[in-house]
């Protein structure tokens, strides 16, 4: 394999756990309540900025990730509280609009808080580029692929062995009937929410060493990981997961061999190809409509 | 003319206003900003019609917009055309481009359409930003002034009366369409999709038709505003924009005409006050949207009428 | 021997893996008033939704006029004469009654979307007549007392003759109903009854998928039933009603009464 290829797949694949780790987050939301979180961007913001103040202010990167990580966590929790709990049942444009406005008002209370300017994350363990198959890679670049493939694992056995996370199964199959046999299901809404941002909040903070983080990195990222969701079929994990490093591999490849100058656009192209060809992705369900 | 039906008094109330608001208007930043909710009226009304009355979704407008404004100020900047020819092409142009995107992108429905126009909006804005030597990129072009037979079209008085006649004429025009077959054949699409198609409505041919005058409607604003404001950016293009221009239809009520108006009256307002509280624009202004949406999901100026009906009980 | 209007060959429509409609086949002849009959979950909707395209055939053919018309979208249909209700109603709440029927005559109309935007004479024209058809046809459902109603006022057996009203809006050749009589009460049923009189003989075939047996064996000129997907038996009302099968059908058998 030439080196440049080799290269431009393993940066492709860094990117790719991001996206998968954004969609994960578009994917339990959507099984959860069939929203569609515009402010899932935000989480990544919030966790890469909330990370860098916290370590200005004086805590150590291995507590700062925690709390900055529950911070977010919370900030989704009340995201579900007051904007998308008192929307339920209200139509695909009112939601959409309502988290679209969310994720507005996350943007200007970040500018509040911190600033609009570019921030730094210090690399979790050095930035001493590394050789592999000819390619150099960061060790930040095997932190996110690690820890993207940890988390992977964890939820896969959460929702597949804890009875939590079969609540949750449960819940985004079909709702009355998981209430009907006992779960409850306004909790399992809080605890989706709650879950998404985290892992957004993890995304932003294992990207912000190599790609910073800013008030606006949200808004990109969490566009490009709904169309990793999409790709791979919305409310299917192992889509999102799919979806995520496939989108980030076209990207990088694309950006290398085609254009480097449309490389946001590959994102929306290859939606819309999608979309146009094969709408349930590659893991989602196609359902017939009952008359 | 039946004086008492909503639609001719409705007009009429809209033409008086457009000819005794100069009176109030004390400046040339108030002309500037009653341009602006003109023009942003304008494509509202037309969006209007395929959010509220045909029950589809968009948020890609923008780059109908955009592409009406770089298509006029290309053309005419770069190329020497004459304006009015300029705008023609242009607006031909965005009706050809939404009638080849829309046959796929109105099969859609729900989130995936909502998603699919909003990917169009964007790879829209991508191009316009990438192609600089073109468009001047990020930093934007400057447009010639719009010229008529020899006569320039310049100051805020004289645009004032072009786009107030530009909206009345687009109002007329949506108007029309809705009480009309074409009109119907959308409202029943959006009622019950299965009961139209059975009464031989072509579900997705509608739905691309509204799509189409909708683009150019947005098309023909963007032409407008890129010779008035003699200077167009990318800023117009992209994906705010659109949430901007779908929030005004939201806000201002579905399936209103002259709702839409207002929704854009009220929503192109609204920054121009906030811009007093500087850097907590953005938080109030999300906050309003999520407010109006969670507090009045029918629009404002519906739930408006029904407290009105109510308290009259 | 005549040929018949409607043709189905061995049509069957499978969900996975259950098999919802298996190998029907009958023929219906013009101006008569025909009924698919049989018990809860026996295919019937799912039959009359390929025969109006609502759903694809997974084998077999519809033949409409002696052309196949097999899988062809409603809208196609309906240009060709057909016309339908529906069980669960899909009537356009968000207009007014006149409007639904007008909707109806959508294929007649002559104004397109140019004359619509400029409000030609022609659109003006067109609209009158189809206001005073939409009237004229609410007449003749028996809804003459909601001619400025909004549909989302209009109680339920009223929006049933809506429907009906607005399918006659294309002046159909075939006009398929699914249960029209489904939760009317005994007055209202006759209404319906005597509607479905009125249409056969005003020339407009009549296919009827129903639950109450009074009413398909009162008005029924041909009665087809179906039982777990397949065709138990076809024929007069008299036949079907002693066919053995068809009592075992509706009856289960002498053993389990």
């Amino acid at each position: 394999m030439s080196a440049q290829l080799a290269q431009y797949l393993l940066g492709g694949l860094t990117i790719g756990a991001i996206y998968a780790l954004v969609a994960l987050g578009f994917a339990i939301i959507y099984n959860a309540s069939h929203v569609i979180n515009f402010a899932q961007g935000e989480f990544v913001m919030i966790g890469g900025m909330a990370t860098v103040s916290l370590g200005n202010a004086g805590l150590p990167l291995l507590l700062a990730i925690p709390v900055a990580v529950l911070a977010a966590a919370a900030v989704g929790l009340a995201l579900e509280k007051f904007a998308v709990e008192p929307a339920r049942g209200a139509s695909v444009v009112t939601l959409i609009i309502i988290t679209i406005g969310a994720s507005i008002l996350l943007r200007g209370l970040a500018t509040l808080v911190w600033d609009k300017k570019l921030h730094a994350l210090q690399p979790f363990s050095g930035d001493q580029p590394i050789e592999l198959a000819g390619a150099t890679i960061l060790p930040q670049s095997l932190w996110v692929l690690g820890v993207t493939l940890a988390i992977v694992l964890l939820l896969s056995w959460f929702f597949s062995r804890t009875l939590t996370g079969k609540a949750m199964l449960a819940t985004s199959h079909n709702p009355l009937a998981a209430q009907l046999c006992g779960v409850n299901t306004r909790f399992v809404l809080l605890l989706s929410f709650g879950l998404s941002a985290a892992l957004g909040a993890i995304a932003g903070i294992l990207i912000a060493p190599i790609t910073l983080t800013s008030w606006d990195v949200g808004v990109m990222l969490g566009l490009k990981g709904f169309a990793a969701a999409i790709l791979g079929g919305l409310g299917s994990g192992a889509g999102a997961v799919v979806g995520g490093l496939a989108l980030g591999i076209v990207e990088s490849l694309g950006a290398g061999y085609l254009s480097s100058a449309y490389k946001d656009a590959i994102a929306f192209v290859l939606l819309l190809a999608v979309l146009f060809f094969m709408p349930s992705g590659l893991f989602g369900k196609k359902s017939a409509e009952r008359v | 003319m039946d004086w008492k039906t909503p639609r001719t008094g409705g007009l009429a109330l809209l033409a008086a206003v457009i000819v005794l608001l100069p009176l109030a208007l004390a400046n040339n930043y108030w002309y500037e900003v009653a341009i602006l909710i003109g023009i942003n009226a304008i494509v509202c009304v037309g969006l209007n019609l395929l959010i509220g009355y045909a029950g589809q979704i968009s948020l890609g407008h923008a780059g109908f917009f955009g592409l009406g404004a770089y298509g006029s100020a290309i053309l005419t900047a770069r190329y020497g055309w004459p304006p009015v020819a300029a705008l023609a092409a242009t607006t031909a142009g965005v009706a050809l481009l939404a009638l080849a995107v829309g046959r796929p992108i109105l099969k859609l429905k729900g989130h995936y359409l909502a998603m699919a126009t909003l990917g169009m909006g964007i790879i829209i804005s991508i191009v316009v930003v990438t192609e600089d030597r073109l468009t001047g990129g990020p930093d934007g072009m400057s447009v010639p002034a719009f010229t008529l037979f020899g006569l320039g079209l310049a100051g805020e008085r004289a645009w004032y009366w072009v786009i107030g006649a530009a909206l009345l004429a687009a109002v007329w025009v949506a108007l029309n369409l809705i009480e009309s077959p074409a009109g119907r054949a959308l409202r029943a699409l959006h009622g019950s999709e299965v009961g139209a198609q059975v009464s031989g409505i072509d579900a997705t041919r509608a739905k691309v038709g509204i799509f189409v005058i909708s683009a150019v409607f947005a098309s023909l604003a963007g032409s407008l505003t890129a010779h008035y404001a003699g200077f167009i950016t990318p800023g117009k293009v992209g994906f705010f924009h659109s949430i901007e221009l779908v929030t005004m239809v939201v806000f201002g009520g579905m399936a209103s005409t002259f709702g839409a108006v207002i929704g854009a009256a009220t929503l192109t307002l609204l920054p121009q006050l906030l811009t007093v509280l500087k850097e907590y624009e953005m938080v109030v202004f999300g906050a309003v949207m999520v407010a109006t949406m969670v507090f009045l999901p029918r629009g404002f100026l519906p739930s408006l009428m029904l407290e009105i009906k109510k308290k009259r009980k | 021997m005549k040929t018949p209007q409607l043709s189905v060959t061995a049509l069957s429509k499978a969900f996975g893996g259950v098999l919802a409609v298996d190998q029907v086949s009958f023929d219906l002849e013009s101006g008569k008033v025909n009924s698919i009959i049989g018990p809860n979950g026996a295919g019937k909707t799912t039959l009359l939704n390929m025969l109006t395209g609502v759903y694809a055939p997974s084998a077999g053919t519809v033949a409409f006029e002696g052309a196949d018309v097999t899988g062809l979208a409603p809208h196609r249909l309906a240009a060709r004469g057909m016309a339908r209700t529906f069980q669960n109603l899909q009537i356009f709440f968000n207009m007014s009654a006149l409007e639904n029927v007008m909707v109806g005559r959508h294929l007649r109309e002559r104004a397109g979307w140019l004359a619509a935007m400029l409000r030609s004479r022609r659109l003006t024209e067109g609209e009158r007549e189809s206001r005073e058809e939409a009237a004229e046809l609410l007449r003749f459902v028996g809804l003459g007392d909601y001619l400025d109603a909004q549909a989302d006022a209009m109680p339920y057996g009223a929006l049933k003759r809506l429907e009906i009203a607005r399918a006659l809006g294309g002046r159909p050749k075939l006009l398929l109903l699914d249960e029209p009589a489904a939760g009317l009460n005994q007055t209202e049923t006759q209404a319906i009854n005597a509607l479905i009189v009125r249409l056969a003989r005003s020339g407009v075939t009549v296919v009827l998928v129903e639950h109450n047996m009074r009413l398909v064996m009162g008005v029924s000129d041909h009665i087809v039933v179906l039982d777990y997907g397949r065709k138990l038996c076809e024929g007069s009302a008299e036949r079907v009603r002693n066919d053995p099968k068809v009592i075992e059908a509706y009856l289960g058998s002498a053993r389990a009464a």
